[in-house]
């Protein structure tokens, strides 16, 4: 590297001699990197043509030969294109549908800020700083303001019922409440799990196999279809409750198992050291045990998260509008009907930025939580 | 002191009392709900159904089928869809995956980086939504006639794919299994020369019976004079005739379960393989081993023993998701038992059902992958 000692000022010849380092340096780069052997060279010109090919022919579909609006409900310019160019014109036309669901158009801005909402606690989460006592209050304040936007009913804004509420905040919903309320649940079958009560213990090891053994969708017909079996007759709970009730049993069994690997990984001086002090079970636990343990296990708590946020799209099968089936639903419009691809495009846009998210941060986790 | 160790039996006894009571007093509350509920909705219970005619069309199935036969037949031909993509997907997934994971470590940058890339898209977006997507790409796929024709008897068109066939029977089944045979025996005796050779140290060679056991397929085929001629498919008027045809929904649930699967595998083999501290390659280089035998005896062996957990809940994972083929029609188990509920109205039965087969399935898989995981530490002594 050539630092701004080596140079005496305001001579080109020298200036020239940084230019030609800075070639040098991008040649044994380009060597060592990609060109290293014969075989390598040959796998990095297979690959270049290879991608080169994939690139031309998706930005001759998605960008030059793509129609980005249409005149009305009019698509006939995009099925001339049909598998030549994308119908991009959809996005512009269904996005308020696909993010919001049928929630009353005029009324949509209280979604939106609940999603924002979500977001700005998301945020505020992820920070070291704010890893305090005080984050739960501005998490119970924060799901209340968001219930009040959604709902309405007092203050002044309309009440809408949860059926026609859906898309992007319905999503975000079902994930933060599941997790919020699996979390605890989690911590006490771990703890359960760990116990030396033998009841107990075979109690939430039956749990956890029993929810883990199965697939999501099965507990998820449950919820829709044997659920109102389960209740007193006349009562019923509404479906995205049910959904809802099914995922934070779902979360609790996948997040214990997170955490008891955590619980695990604390040397047993420490419960030693707190019995000493003639700390009881659960100050020992909530004082000494649990904050190390939670904090061991972040990076896989993060790509639990990640994965939990990726399943709530299976509410689609038992038909509850949340991203993935409102976007399903948009292209139902019989004009729009041929253009399906362009459509999970954008709503695998909206997944990706979100778990992409996560896993970045988990990924930093991990690297500042390793040692040297 | 006697004192505070009765009061610690006592609360830990109290505990047990109060968890268990709540917990069986909601169960007893949930049954006498639900039974209640039957009774008013004059819904039946119990299996009998499954004797009954099931009088559903299912498509695409490896038993021979039809709507005549009874719910326990549907249920059968059910399983044998779900296994058929979970073990199939299993095996791809698992190649797929431990390429991707080697590409991810090549020196080659641009190969590392589009490996990181194929893992991190595949694994941010959900699986639901790539197998719809796969599934509309399929459906948007010309007809038989315009099909696309990657090699000779290979059609990819929006009646699925179509792959030359070899005859199945009872002469093909009896190579198979005296391959399998021969397999087994090979590897017994290995095991057993490893052991006398522990005991002398003399070295013994393995391949002469090799040699001799993979005749043995061979003769079994030979002297049954088994036909293995393969049958290219072509295309007559508006479909394929010969061949063995995947269904579009077939195909597109195992590319989206392979290819989603393989991103996570392929994170679990590079991690595997980082785990081997560079001091082991380098120690067993300088005592003159190969390249070769370090890899299989020593990197290998160590590497595994940190894949093989993670890799056994990939494989669940993939099996559970074979469940998501209700959602394009691919008749699973999931999806017929789902049909079932809605004909018969039996919806604890049917669901119980689905839940039984997934938790026999998912613990075969995990028996299976403990018993290997043992045998791997076994091997590292």
């Amino acid at each position: 590297m050539t630092s701004a000692t080596d140079m005496p000022q305001g001579s080109r010849s020298l200036i020239s001699r940084s230019d030609r380092h800075a070639i040098d340096r991008a040649l044994r780069w380009l060597r060592a990197n990609l060109f290293s052997s014969i075989f390598s060279s040959i796998t990095t010109l297979i690959l270049i043509f290879l991608l080169a090919k994939m690139l031309f022919g998706l930005a001759q579909w998605g960008i030059w030969d793509a129609v980005w609006s249409v005149p009305g409900n009019n698509t006939s310019e995009c099925r001339a294109l049909r598998g030549i160019g994308a119908c991009w014109a959809v996005i512009p036309e269904k996005f308020r549908f696909i993010l919001f669901g049928s929630y009353p158009f005029d009324q949509q801005w209280r979604p939106a800020s609940a999603t924002l909402i979500f977001i700005v606690l998301f945020y505020l989460s992820s920070r070291r700083v704010w890893w305090r006592r005080e984050l739960t209050y501005v998490w119970v304040s924060a799901l209340a303001l968001i219930s009040v936007l959604m709902w309405g009913g007092v203050f002044g804004l309309s009440f809408v019922s949860q059926d026609r509420w859906g898309g992007l905040p319905v999503t975000l919903i079902l994930a933060t409440f599941g997790l919020a309320f699996g979390f605890p649940l989690g911590i006490a079958v771990a703890l359960g799990r760990r116990s030396k009560l033998p009841a107990i213990r075979s109690l939430c090891i039956l749990y956890v196999e029993l929810i883990r053994g199965v697939p999501l969708i099965s507990l998820l017909f449950m919820a829709s279809v044997m659920f109102p079996l389960f209740m007193p007759e006349g009562f019923n709970l509404d479906k995205l409750l049910r959904a809802q009730i099914a995922f934070i049993l779902y979360a609790g069994a996948y997040l214990a198992e997170v955490i008891r690997g955590g619980l695990q990984a604390i040397p047993v001086g420490q419960q030693e050291a707190a019995d000493a002090l003639g700390l009881s079970y659960w100050q020992k636990n909530r004082l000494v045990i649990l904050p190390q343990a939670i904090r061991h296990v972040i990076p896989p708590l993060v790509n639990t998260f990640i994965a939990f946020f990726k399943d709530t799209s299976l509410v689609l099968i038992i038909g509850i509008f949340d991203l993935l089936t409102t976007a399903k639903t948009a292209i139902i419009d019989p004009a729009w009907q041929s253009f399906s691809v362009e459509v999970y495009i954008f709503v695998a846009l909206i997944y990706f930025a979100f778990c992409f998210a996560m896993s970045r941060y988990s990924r930093q986790l991990e690297a500042q939580s390793r040692p040297g | 002191m006697r004192f505070s160790l009765r009061d610690e039996k006592v609360k830990g006894l109290i505990w047990q009392v109060v968890v268990v009571g709540v917990t069986v007093a909601i169960v007893a509350w949930l049954w006498s709900n639900t039974t209640h509920n039957l009774a008013v909705r004059r819904i039946s219970t119990g299996f009998a159904f499954l004797g009954r005619e099931a009088g559903m069309p299912i498509v695409d199935t490896w038993l021979p089928y039809s709507p005549r036969d009874t719910y326990f037949w549907a249920f059968l031909v059910g399983i044998v869809n779900t296994l058929r993509v979970a073990v199939i997907g299993i095996v791809l997934a698992t190649v797929l995956g431990t390429l991707v994971g080697i590409a991810r470590l090549s020196s080659n940058w641009l190969l590392s980086r589009l490996a990181a890339v194929y893992v991190e898209v595949l694994r941010d977006i959900p699986l639901l939504l790539q197998l719809l997507f796969w599934y509309v790409l399929m459906q948007g796929l010309p007809g038989a006639r315009a099909a696309w024709k990657p090699i000779d008897g290979v059609f990819l068109s929006n009646r699925g794919l179509v792959i030359p066939s070899i005859p199945t029977g009872a002469g093909q089944l009896s190579v198979l299994l005296a391959a399998v045979l021969a397999l087994v025996a090979f590897y017994v005796l290995r095991r057993s020369l490893t052991a006398r050779q522990m005991q002398d140290g003399r070295v013994r060679r393995l391949w002469p019976y090799a040699l001799v056991l993979a005749m043995l397929p061979v003769l079994v085929s030979w002297s049954l004079g088994v036909s293995w001629t393969v049958t290219l498919p072509e295309l007559r008027g508006f479909n394929f005739a010969g061949g063995w045809t995947l269904s579009p929904e077939y195909f597109s649930l195992l590319i989206a379960l392979v290819t989603y699967t393989s991103a996570f595998i392929a994170e679990i083999v590079r991690s595997g393989i980082q785990a081997v501290s560079k001091g082991q390659w380098d120690a067993a280089r300088a005592l003159g081993l190969s390249r070769g035998f370090v890899l299989r005896q020593i990197v290998l062996p160590q590497a595994l023993r940190v894949i093989i957990p993670p890799m056994t809940s990939q494989y669940l994972n993939l099996t559970k998701n074979s469940s998501l083929a209700v959602a394009i029609g691919y008749q699973d188990i999931v999806s017929i038992a789902n049909t079932t509920l809605n004909q018969t109205g039996q919806a604890i039965d049917a669901i119980a059902l689905i839940m039984l087969v997934f938790l026999t399935i998912s613990l075969s898989i995990s028996l299976f992958m403990n018993w290997y995981n043992a045998h791997i530490a076994l091997v590292e002594r």
